[in-house]
């Protein structure tokens, strides 16, 4: 139990705006569940996903062979691993992926491999560049490992929009709906309470979380992974807040006249699914075919991760982010005000 | 005496539904006023018509003198609503839930005095979602009176409520009362509207049909007592009406009630009429504005 306060702080009023922000951080973060899917989930999802599609140095082919002068041509050359087994164990070898390629003495030396495992097809032609040399190459190879162009360098902004985008659908329309279904907004409408500074209490929450969002993810992006941010830092986060803003409008366009929470969820994951699909979160909208891609570019959150990318990726300044940053403020403008013509508070 | 509150043939439709059905109300300033009736009688319609959260069909509504169309922003300053069912959030404490509805109004009583007032200091630092039922139903009427309004409104304050938890809130409403402001309350209890009510109108099928004083209600019925009885064969109501001291008579749900003036008078002939009938069942109670309903509409309040 709490001390009693003197009583001149009791006596103080604070302003309604800053009562009701408090209130939406204090519901927040009493919340395990929802900090756990704000914070964590996108933590968890990129260790996952940097793990699985992680740069690794290219691993030796297993060859298996039946004969020593075989394995002594083959082990001359280093992206080559020859193993030697009699006929039966290497054939048993590559039938169950221990071995890539068998390779059998001749002449004509022959190759047992599945044509369907490209690492086989590797194999093969490693194999046989190897036993018929045919002098140097005549190209250069040349590795890319920057920082930028690895998956984890993809991912990670495409994360952050998708964080951006179920936080703010969420965190808004979903709110919204329960408060509608508790008849709690009935009865702040029944106060004096400005709807402006109840709506902007959400706002100012999506702009306070965004500090504590960015930070996170990044820092944790930079610190396990090395993504760095090649632009500039402000411009990311005034990206962001952008983003958190359309997606906040959305939510509350979908919050505007639902009467209980699981209509509100259905139409917030109907909103939201196509997106993380077709917005290039986990790969890139260019996989979807042409006719398909103006429509792709309309949509707020193929805008928000192209933006992103942009400024994390590219260092892209003011100038490149700008259609993307248009498109963001006009949902968002256009989202508030269709809502709040046919917001329901009852 | 000014009115805190005037309602002219107020009508509301939804659909073909007709919930409100001409009603016409006066409440004074500084009585507590009631509406007693039974679900559906368009109570809670009424009241949120009264609290601006709803749009009559039809008719006038005047409430401290001023209009919604016009002085909203006034009016949302002087009420204090407790609406049938609200669910502050689970996770804001009983203080912090009342510090934000404190936010909101330019003027209002402190805090702390609030939370004496309807005895939840103990609690201020619990969150909403570990307060038993009739403590959730005083933070609601706490959030109502942070503003110390003029006109309070109680939609079935107490209804699901404990008796104990139930008369800690009438204790709430009556000290409201004590500093001369105005209730409006609903309640499908009678003794409620006796024990809170300077004044009670009966609603049923959204209409008045019947205003006074609880006192000057029962006294309508013609007695103050209500004998009950039932029979093995039937017995005409109407003979039963003209025994001495009997002053209403009509058949019941499981036998005939009786209004009676005094009961030693009119039991023995009642007693010497029912007899010869096979009399199974004779009880006697005061009468209540219960009876008073019945007495209306042949119906139970909590039917």
């Amino acid at each position: 139990m709490n001390a009693p306060r003197p009583t001149t702080k009791s006596a103080r009023i604070s302003s309604p705006l800053w009562e009701l922000t408090l209130a939406r951080l204090r519901i927040f973060f009493r919340e395990p569940g929802a900090v756990f899917w704000t914070f964590g989930f996108p933590l968890l999802l990129s260790i996952a996903l940097g793990v699985a599609f992680r740069n690794r140095p290219a691993q030796p082919s297993i060859v298996a062979v039946v004969s020593l002068e075989l394995e002594r041509a083959l082990a001359a050359d280093a992206q080559l691993r020859p193993r030697l087994l009699d006929g039966p164990g290497a054939e048993e070898a590559l039938r169950t992926g221990k071995a890539d390629l068998v390779v059998l003495p001749g002449p004509p030396i022959s190759y047992l491999y599945d044509p369907a495992r490209p690492e086989s097809r590797l194999a093969r032609a490693l194999a046989d560049a190897a036993l018929h040399p045919r002098g140097p190459p005549a190209t250069v190879d040349k590795p890319v490992i920057e920082p930028g162009s690895r998956y984890i360098d993809f991912l990670i902004p495409g994360l952050l929009g998708m964080q951006l985008m179920s936080a703010g659908m969420w965190g808004v329309g979903y709110v919204m709906v329960d408060m509608r279904t508790r008849k709690l907004l009935k009865r702040l409408v029944a106060t004096p309470m400005s709807r402006a500074q109840f709506l902007w209490s959400f706002v100012v929450m999506r702009a306070l979380f965004l500090l504590l969002e960015l930070p996170v993810l990044l820092g944790f992006a930079y610190l396990v992974f090395q993504v760095g941010v090649a632009g500039s830092i402000l411009l990311l986060l005034a990206v962001s807040l952008l983003g958190a803003l359309a997606f906040a409008g959305l939510g509350l366009l979908v919050a505007s006249r639902a009467q209980n929470t699981q209509t509100v969820s259905g139409l917030i994951n109907l909103v939201m699914l196509p997106m993380f699909v077709t917005s290039g979160v986990f790969f890139s909208t260019a996989r979807f075919p042409d006719g398909v891609q103006p429509l792709l570019r309309v949509l707020p959150l193929t805008a928000l991760n192209d933006a992103l990318r942009a400024v994390m990726i590219d260092g892209g300044g003011l100038r490149a982010v700008a259609p993307q940053c248009a498109l963001l403020a006009g949902t968002a403008a256009i989202t508030f005000v269709a809502a709040l013509r046919v917001f329901r508070w009852r | 005496m000014t009115a805190a509150l005037r309602v002219e043939k107020l009508l509301k439709k939804y659909g073909e539904l007709l919930a409100v059905d001409g009603l016409d109300l006066e409440v004074r300033e500084g009585e507590c006023f009631g509406l007693l009736g039974p679900n559906g009688a368009g109570k809670t319609t009424t009241v949120e018509i009264l609290e601006g959260l709803n749009e009559p069909t039809g008719g006038s509504v005047e409430v401290l003198g001023m209009q919604w169309a016009s002085d909203e922003r006034a009016l949302r300053q002087r009420l204090g609503v407790s609406l049938q069912e609200t669910h502050l959030p689970d996770r804001l404490t009983v203080e912090e839930n009342l510090r934000m509805f404190r936010s909101f109004y330019q003027r209002g009583r402190p805090v702390e005095e609030v939370l004496d007032l309807v005895g939840l200091r103990e609690k201020r630092t619990s969150w909403t979602e570990r307060l038993s039922g009739g403590q959730k139903q005083r933070l609601a009427v706490a959030c109502a009176l942070v503003s110390d309004p003029d006109l309070l409104f109680l939609d079935e304050p107490t209804t699901g409520l404990d008796p104990q938890s139930r008369r800690q809130l009438w204790d709430v409403v009556l000290e409201f009362k004590a500093r001369g402001k105005t209730v409006l309350l609903t309640t499908h209890y009678m003794d409620e509207a006796e024990r809170l009510c300077d004044r009670v109108a009966i609603v049923d099928k959204g209409k008045v049909i019947a205003l006074g004083t609880p006192q000057e209600l029962i006294a309508s019925l013609g007695g103050q007592q209500v004998v009950e009885l039932a029979t093995e064969r039937p017995l005409a109501v109407e003979d039963l009406g003209g025994l001495p001291s009997v002053r209403g008579a009509r058949k019941s749900a499981d036998g005939i009630a009786l209004t009676v003036e005094q009961l030693h008078l009119a039991l023995p002939a009642i007693l010497a009429h029912a007899e010869p009938s096979g009399l199974t069942r004779l009880s006697t109670h005061h009468a209540t504005l219960e009876d008073v309903f019945v007495h209306l509409t042949g119906r139970h309040l909590r039917e």
